[in-house]
């Protein structure tokens, strides 16, 4: 049973016609909006920032999975192992845009003698950020870009590397079996010291500088892992729909579904114990951070974002019978993606861009691109190896798994 | 509440009674119940029992707790005793919403406990008539009604025939009772006549 994928000529166009709608509206991008006034230009790199942030945050989720499963010895997981493995083995991709254009921005991006979208580069005269310039300054955004970033690819890599090994090694050998679990340990520790708690606030949460939260990082996370798990089911049901993964049964979808649904309510949980404690607060320097986003010019992307994120998951995904329909799972993977894209969204343009924020071709082309960026080397690394770990040792039960 | 003859059969082995109870199914006999010492995976599903509603319930029993907590809460700081605190509105949402929280997942949790005993006839102070003691020691007991129609005899062969190692036929109260095990003196002069 050596399943080798072989990419259906349709899906290669797919990935490469919305990599070219990606490339051709950074081109026409770069030269409308980068010779434009400073709000222009803001808004071209603002977008690159969100996009690219939020798309090395979802794949990186895939090695966190992996990690997890791997750590709770979980076998449901190893049905479709090959697919988190290939996301996790493409993070540098991601990483490697999102580090160029984070460190442009902190280091090269300045209009008129300011930074429109990271104010704490040039903290001089600015009290609380000063106060913040020890731990919020160039060379530590360098470093924690750089940092987080190698991690996340060299793990994503070494897992699928290991889990490669593992076909080549002894049947019922389990020595690597124990090395992932020790790798995986490491990666969690890696993950609960970045996503988890300080890249996001030199990514995004410095966006607004002044303002600081501390379940932003849990809030940020939460996003992240939802739309993971949301991506790997995507993938998981294309490939059975191209005949692949004939393992992959609807018990292992269905829990998968489990997943989007559980993380939809807990993505809830944390964003509104952000917002309800500012709110009962109301302290004016917390509570502007919200005032923009709930009250002014993106009120609407603000309900929007609750009811995708939340009303539609709950309300869709609770009953069994939905979260074993591919039908709905696929469509609301879908709709969970672009809503925690427009969460980062939110989190991203209100800073930088005030009340004059486009959601129009820019926006969308740009996200387009990344998708079939996505879809295009994660295919290819599909190819490369069988999409049945035929020697792991859990994989019989994971046949044999039921939801 | 009624009593009830019954033919009862232990097995000492899984591999032995999934079979079983597959041959019990089919053979026509109405089977009672099966009493394991421990939950057998699949056995369920062997025994043809379907799901049961009982997340629906749990739902209506959530959608419950939070129409109570909303509109207890909306109903005093409105009507009862609007009161300001620090300036917010009296329908203060985002405040209710942890306590709204709170009372779906008591009245679904509560709920489904109290609907899962009613289910499964469990709950303190109910009594059961126990087969066999070793039931909830080492033997698998299947569990077959019989009625004035069925031959003892050939219930008794059909068990052993399927694997059970230990038979037997006797009268026994078929649902639950509340109070003390007190049938045990009614069950012997019945049992006298079998």
């Amino acid at each position: 049973m050596n399943e080798r994928f072989e990419l259906p000529a349709r899906l290669k166009t797919t990935s490469i016609a919305l990599m070219l709608v990606g490339l051709l509206v950074l081109i026409i991008g770069g030269i409308t909006l980068l010779g434009g006034d400073h709000h222009a230009q803001t808004r071209f790199w603002i977008v690159l920032l969100q996009t690219s942030v939020f798309f090395v945050m979802i794949t990186a989720a895939s090695v966190f999975i992996q990690a997890a499963a791997s750590l709770a010895q979980g076998g449901w997981i190893v049905a479709y192992k090959r697919v988190p493995e290939a996301i996790g083995a493409n993070v540098w991709v991601f990483g490697l845009i999102a580090a160029v254009v984070l460190l442009f921005i902190a280091f090269g991006l300045d209009i008129d003698g300011h930074n429109p979208i990271y104010h704490w580069v040039h903290p001089e005269g600015d009290e609380i950020l000063e106060g913040k310039s020890a731990f919020l300054n160039k060379g530590m955004f360098a470093g924690f870009t750089l940092v987080t970033i190698g991690l996340w690819a060299f793990f994503g890599r070494k897992f699928r590397a290991l889990s490669l090994a593992q076909e080549k090694a002894p049947k019922n050998s389990t020595k690597i079996y124990w090395t992932m679990v020790k790798w995986s340990a490491g990666f969690l520790l890696v993950y609960a010291l970045t996503q988890m708690s300080t890249t996001p606030w030199m990514w995004l949460m410095s966006i607004d500088a002044h303002w600081y939260s501390t379940m932003y990082s849990w809030y940020t996370f939460a996003s992240a892992f939802v739309s993971g798990m949301a991506v790997i089911l995507l993938f998981v049901l294309s490939l059975k729909n191209h005949g692949y993964l004939e393992l992959v049964t609807k018990e292992h979808t269905h829990d998968l579904g489990k997943f989007m649904f559980a993380f939809s309510v807990f993505w809830t949980y944390v964003w509104f114990a952000q917002y309800m404690l500012i709110w009962y607060g109301n302290i004016p320097e917390e509570t502007t951070y919200f005032k923009i986003r709930q009250q002014g010019p993106y009120g609407l992307i603000w309900y929007s974002v609750f009811i995708i994120n939340f009303i539609m998951p709950i309300l869709v995904l609770m009953s069994r019978p939905s979260k074993r329909n591919y039908f709905t799972v696929t469509f609301m993977a879908m709709a969970i993606i672009f809503g925690h894209w427009l969460d980062f969204f939110i989190m991203t343009m209100p800073g930088p861009m005030g009340a004059n924020w486009y959601l129009s071709w820019y926006e969308l082309g740009v996200f387009a691109g990344f998708a079939g960026l996505l879809m295009f080397v994660v295919y290819n690394t599909l190819t490369k190896a069988s999409l049945v770990p035929e020697n792991h040792p859990l994989l019989k039960e994971a046949v044999l798994h039921e939801s | 509440m009624a009593i009830k003859k019954f033919a009862v059969g232990c097995y000492d082995d899984e591999a032995v009674l999934f079979p079983a109870v597959e041959k019990v199914r089919n053979s026509g006999y109405k089977l009672h119940d099966v009493y394991t010492p421990f939950p057998v995976h699949g056995l369920d599903k062997a025994l043809g029992h379907k799901d049961t509603d009982l997340h629906v319930a749990g739902f209506i029993y959530g959608i419950t707790g939070t129409a109570t907590a909303l509109g207890f809460m909306g109903w005093i700081f409105t009507g009862d005793w609007p009161t300001n605190f620090g300036g917010k509105p009296h329908f203060a949402l985002p405040a209710f919403i942890p306590i709204t929280f709170e009372t779906t997942v008591l009245f679904a949790a509560v709920g489904m406990v109290l609907t899962f005993c009613y289910l499964n006839q469990i709950m303190p102070g109910v009594k059961k008539h126990v087969f066999h003691p070793r039931q909830t020691d080492d033997l698998f007991v299947v569990v077959l009604e019989l009625n004035e129609h069925v031959s003892e005899q050939e219930a008794i062969d059909f068990l052993k025939s399927t694997g059970a190692v230990e038979t037997k036929v006797e009268m026994a109260e078929s649902e639950w009772w509340y109070g003390r095990f007190d049938k045990e003196e009614e069950y012997e002069k019945l049992n006298a006549t079998v």
